[in-house]
């Protein structure tokens, strides 16, 4: 990693000199050849995932027990769905500094609410409703936002007190597992797009990734995000908005939770009050897995996706090894602890050399 | 209070008042439960007597000493998450051994919990990973562990007499419970500890600031690593005493007490941006939220309405608490 630059253009960096190279000029613009190089470096994590996902796919193909199909990435697919919306929730909230622990709960009621309003619903009403609990997804981060600032409550027990009032409430609309989805709601994602290996889930996300992200991240606000966890003080000195940022980043981890939501209900045509709650430690996983310092300021939202798909495969190919499920969730979570410890040591060699 | 504004009394008041709170929520702490205990049991049978003062010890007992390992580790400025799995292990395993000999299963069942405070101290202590991960993972290995554990044996646990006694028996005219033979010792040893031993100091200097701790020769990593076996340790105790209460034990035993036993820390006013706090706090949480718990089975909560009071009340207290230390 060079080190010249580097203090300087910290936030221009987060934000991989696309838009932010234009609000924030580099001294002498860089040759593409130089853009790149420091895209693969800046980006190591994030390449290191999609190795990653790479490596474990060739493993599935090469050990799977009946031959390696379109149905193997269908299910991944619709595995990973839920998993890669929660690690974006989770995401926007570290990038900017804060931790969100009330995401698995979040998915949960939307899941029931979903669920529930769904299960008379014609198709057009679905789409309807799923617009309208984004909406609601939106208010409800902004709520866990707005509290954050205005208690001053350290952020991680304010989402642990939403946490269990949001589960609460996803008890309130659904007491035990029921509700359902039309068909045609599932087909979103278990559909597919030309051929079978292109599932409509898959451009689902990727749409959300371009439409959602990719104009917030270029913008002023998505710039602000990543100042704030940065450098809180110095984001603020800079005259950014602070506490309104802070807002925006759970209000959009709100939208990733309702999508989250509504995704899962797609997935399994079902409401469960209880379904979202492994979201929250996975999605902590995928973000660290994907590259996003927990200390905030660094990372996108590609990466987490990536590793929700790769820690997902991870599942499956648990289950192509015929290895028993409880073994399985040791495995998955010592690949946890494990992937935080190297990350948490790429961050000590990374202190030490500042 | 150097200077008195135009001696606005109401202002003044209200100024003693916060202090008060600031320099002795315990007090506060004492009032709320003293006023939601007498509240409960006029409501639910019209009258106080000793005996649900006992009741209310006995039942409060495992969460309080669930949260007292919670406590050490919130001072530490450090989270875990692993508690509620750590206990429920614990006291699986030991019923599950307790063909052995009670005293073996026993040993077994807390130095299981010892092991994982101490992998949960090196990750966070050694290789600085971020307490609330590493204690997040370290939950799901336990999880997933147990299942398997769970599946090699067969014989169904059985929880040994004497830990049933332990978690039952009252003695002295039966107003007195056995369980607070464990708890009262441990909790004068914890509150001392803290107060007056170098070790407790440094738990506190740890939490505060770990840098000028660092310079100042403590080695923080050690101190980390203590912290978090002693939580493991006393998670499994919990675990077992709460098995002597039930007189079962089962996969789930105690994973419904991973939130309470955090809300009773934050609600005895430790700040989780560790420095401040300390465990009469945490007692008295543990005991408030016992009897609001019994409030809300007499009023025939749901599940539902019940985590939606829990939380709402964390959030309140916590809120109370930043502005109060804000003002000081």
């Amino acid at each position: 990693m060079s080190t010249a630059p580097k203090d300087t253009r910290a936030v221009g960096s987060a934000a991989a000199g696309t838009g932010a190279a234009a609000a924030l000029p580099p001294p002498g613009a860089p040759s593409l050849v130089h853009r790149l190089g420091r895209y693969v470096r800046r980006q190591a994590w994030v390449t290191g995932a999609w190795v990653l996902l790479a490596l474990i796919l060739i493993l599935g193909v090469a050990t799977h027990p009946t031959g390696f199909s379109s149905f193997d990435v269908q299910t991944l697919v619709l595995g990973s769905a839920p998993l890669a919306f929660a690690a974006m929730a989770q995401s926007v909230v570290v990038i900017s500094g804060g931790i969100d622990l009330s995401v698995g709960a979040a998915i949960s009621v939307f899941n029931v609410a979903s669920a529930r309003l769904m299960e008379t619903a014609s198709f057009p009403q679905a789409i309807g409703i799923s617009f309208a609990l984004m909406v609601g997804g939106l208010l409800l981060g902004s709520m866990n936002g707005i509290l954050v600032v205005v208690t001053r409550v350290p952020d991680i027990v304010v989402t642990l007190a939403t946490s269990f009032v949001l589960s609460g409430i996803a008890l309130l609309i659904l007491g035990s597992p029921g509700g359902g989805a039309p068909l045609e709601y599932g087909n979103l994602v278990l559909g597919s797009v030309g051929t079978d290996w292109v599932p409509e889930g898959l451009v689902v996300i990727a749409a959300v990734l371009v439409l959602v992200w990719l104009p917030l991240r270029l913008s002023r606000p998505g710039l602000a995000l990543y100042a704030i966890g940065s450098n809180r003080s110095a984001a603020f000195l800079s005259g950014v908005r602070v506490a309104r940022t802070r807002v925006l980043s759970y209000a959009m981890a709100g939208f990733f939770a309702a999508l989250g939501g509504l995704a899962l209900t797609a997935t399994t045509a079902n409401g469960n009050p209880v379904a979202g709650s492994i979201y929250t430690l996975q999605s902590f996983a995928a973000v660290v897995l994907g590259g996003v310092l927990l200390s905030g300021g660094r990372g996108g939202l590609v990466g987490p996706v990536v590793a929700a798909f790769v820690l997902t495969q991870i599942t499956s190919q648990l289950s192509y090894w015929q290895v028993e499920p409880n073994w399985a969730q040791v495995i998955q979570g010592a690949i946890v602890v494990g992937v935080v410890l190297i990350g948490g040591m790429a961050i000590l060699l990374r202190g030490r050399r500042r | 209070m150097t200077v008195a504004p135009r001696g606005l009394r109401t202002i003044e008041a209200g100024r003693a008042a916060r202090r008060t709170l600031a320099e002795r929520p315990e007090l506060v702490l004492l009032g709320l439960l003293v006023a939601l205990f007498v509240a409960t049991n006029l409501y639910g049978s019209g009258q106080i007597t000793g005996g649900q003062v006992t009741t209310t010890l006995l039942t409060a007992a495992p969460l309080a000493i669930l949260a007292a390992g919670q406590t050490l580790v919130m001072i530490t400025a450090g989270i875990d998450l692993s508690v509620a799995t750590t206990a429920t292990a614990a006291a699986y395993v030991m019923s599950e051994r307790s063909s052995q000999g009670d005293a073996q299963a026993v040993i077994v069942g807390l130095a299981l919990g010892l092991v994982i405070g101490l992998v949960n101290g090196v990750g966070v202590g050694i290789f600085r990973v971020n307490a609330l991960i590493m204690t997040l993972g370290m939950s799901g290995v336990t999880l997933g562990g147990l299942d398997v554990y769970a599946e090699s044996t067969n014989a169904p646990p059985a929880v040994p007499s004497a830990i049933h006694s332990l978690g039952t028996n009252t003695v002295l005219g039966g107003y007195v419970p056995v369980s607070l033979f464990l708890w009262l010792p441990l909790a004068v040893v914890i509150v001392l500890g803290l107060r007056s031993s170098g070790f407790g100091r440094m738990i506190y200097a740890v939490g505060d600031n770990p840098v000028a701790c660092r310079l100042a020769g403590i080695r923080v990593w050690q101190v980390q690593v203590a912290v978090y076996t002693l939580c493991g340790l006393l998670a499994a105790l919990a675990g077992i005493l709460l098995a002597g209460v039930n007189n079962a034990a089962d996969l789930g035993l105690a994973n419904d007490l991973l939130l309470p036993a955090i809300a009773a820390v934050v609600i005895g006013g430790t700040s989780i941006f560790g420095g401040t706090g300390g465990y009469v706090g945490t007692a008295l949480g543990a005991l408030i939220l016992t009897v609001l718990d019994n409030l809300l089975t007499l009023a025939n909560a749901s599940q539902a309405v019940r985590q939606i009071i829990y939380g709402a009340i964390i959030l309140l207290l916590a809120w109370i608490y930043a502005r109060v230390s804000e003002s000081s």
